[in-house]
């Protein structure tokens, strides 16, 4: 692979730029790997990546039967944070938040974490009390966040209307080391080292079937045909219940869409993330300066990536009031992701029934802040047949035995 | 948006008078069932890709529950029908068969 650097660009640019590589090569598949991981998303690649580097195990194949990265990895708000309420939850999202500090270091590769600080408003005594509570549960956490009082609130985001009619702000949870990042170039960054380390990212490779014997995974069939190994690892998201199906096992997921929206690009006006988990919106200022806007998910289970528009409209309506400089502006596009929503709003990382096969879902509307820490975490599931610290909280097995990790309560709604 | 015909008052109903209410025809369980069929009944989910069947609610309507069978990849909606029952009426499953020959059967 070779190297991005400012001696690389000018060396290119005395050639006119013909020396630039593929950042990833586009193999056809082997016959068999060490590990195979379905999905080549930010989660599926951050797996492979981490295979690699933790564990050594190289001989990897990631099949995705779009491309790369064209899930919920390009069409989520890119926002970053980890101030989550239950310390499993906060462990696993620090570990990512860090992570995501020196990735683009890491992969050589530039993923424009923005550490802008994200803060979430308090718009009603309850949520005051219930950040409060967040707040000092981070500090023995070891995560960085605190309560803000409403001017801060105003100094740090000028744009904002503290006094509206229906939802005053009261305060805030500012988490100053959260951010956002290129979310197309995590997914993409970590392809390059994956596909650097010699292992296979096979785009347009639609799984058909999981192969099995004796109660133990041997392979997939595939729509480019049959791959075989012993450690598979299915990191599909909204596909996830489609892909368990296959391995024989249900799960406790149900595909929603969420949909998110960006304005026309504006001057800059806004250089932190603000939530509003009470009205169901947030919003950041993307560096081309489009207004990013995410709101709430759908009601029923859906599979087309794409929502019901009264969603968009009560997001909108909502976010106006708090941010009435908003009101005028067009917006540009929208789109839908199909998240995959556990009954306690935490993801799953865990072995499966089937021996060999682990799962990676449920991150539902949050995963993207979360590649590096799942990748970190199934990667280790993945390497020595059991959950590791940061995975253990999070197995299949935790819904029959009443383990929740309950943050649909402590998150609000926003993820 | 989805328009749902409600079975009770036979109203052509705009999703936003209606409120999705999950999964339908799940077995209940109570206090004195095994773990796995509590939690079957709780959390674990069929979450098809196809063919759905599922509960709403007529809202801001007749205030009625009632079933729909939905495709979950195109949003078309086969038909509703009321919720005194434990499975869905034969000539819907019918219906569904004939515009989707490859769809296996209401498990």
């Amino acid at each position: 692979m070779r190297r991005y650097s400012v001696a690389a660009i000018v060396k290119e640019a005395f050639r006119y730029n013909a020396g630039w590589e593929r950042a990833w090569r586009s193999p056809e598949p082997k016959k068999q790997y060490d590990a195979v991981i379905i999905g080549a998303g930010g989660h599926g690649l951050a797996t492979a990546y981490y295979l690699g580097k933790n564990h050594g195990i190289k001989n990897v194949a990631i099949l995705e039967k779009g491309w790369l990265g064209g899930g919920n990895t390009g069409r989520n708000t890119t926002i970053i944070r980890s101030n989550y309420l239950q310390d499993s939850s906060a462990a696993i999202y620090e570990k990512a938040r860090s992570l995501y500090e020196t990735l683009s270091q890491e992969l050589n590769y530039n993923v424009m974490f923005s550490p802008r600080g994200v803060m979430m408003l308090a718009q009603t005594e309850h949520e005051v009390r219930g950040y409060r509570r967040t707040a000092h549960a981070n500090n023995l956490q070891g995560v960085e966040t605190e309560f803000i009082d409403p001017n801060t609130v105003k100094r740090l985001c000028p744009i904002i209307e503290l006094s509206g009619p229906r939802f005053p702000v009261l305060g805030a949870l500012w988490q100053p080391r959260g951010g956002t990042a290129r979310h197309d170039a995590v997914a993409w960054g970590y392809a390059r080292a994956c596909s650097d380390m010699g292992m296979d990212i096979i785009q347009k490779c639609e799984v058909i079937d999981i192969l099995k014997a004796d109660g133990k995974v041997t392979g997939v069939d595939t729509t480019k045909g049959p791959i075989k190994t012993k450690n598979l690892g299915i990191v599909v998201a909204g596909n996830s219940s489609v892909m368990a199906d296959k391995a024989g096992f249900r799960l406790p997921i149900e595909s929603v869409s969420l949909q998110a929206l960006v304005s026309e690009p504006v001057k800059p006006c806004m250089d932190v993330v603000v939530m509003a988990n009470t009205v169901h919106g947030y919003m950041s200022q993307s560096d081309k300066g489009e207004m990013v806007i995410g709101g709430g998910t759908d009601g029923f289970n859906n599979y087309t990536q794409r929502g019901s528009f009264h969603h968009i409209e009560e997001t909108v309506r909502a976010l106006i009031e708090t941010f009435p400089i908003i009101s005028r502006l067009k917006m540009l596009r929208q789109w839908g992701g199909i998240v995959d929503v556990t009954g306690d709003r935490s993801p799953i990382i865990s072995k499966t029934p089937l021996s060999g096969c682990y799962i990676n879902c449920g991150w539902g509307t949050g995963g993207f802040k979360a590649i590096p820490g799942s990748g970190w975490a199934m990667a280790e599931t993945m390497a020595n047949g059991r959950p590791g610290q940061l995975a253990s909280a999070f197995s299949l097995d935790r819904f029959r035995e009443g383990r929740f990790i309950d943050e649909s309560v402590a998150a609000g709604v926003a993820h | 948006m989805l328009v749902i015909k409600c079975p009770y008052c036979e109203v052509e109903a705009e999703e936003t008078e209606l409120t999705p209410g999950g999964e339908a025809h799940l077995e209940r369980f109570g206090p004195d069932s095994s773990d796995e069929d509590f939690e079957h009944y709780l959390f674990i989910r069929k979450n098809e890709r196809g063919v759905t069947f599922e509960r709403w609610h007529h809202t801001y309507g007749c205030g009625k529950w009632f079933h729909a069978a939905r495709c979950s990849m195109t949003m078309e909606i086969f038909g509703t029908y009321p919720a005194q029952t434990s499975k869905p009426p034969k000539e819907l499953i019918k219906l569904i068969k004939s515009k989707r020959p490859n769809w296996g059967d209401h498990k």
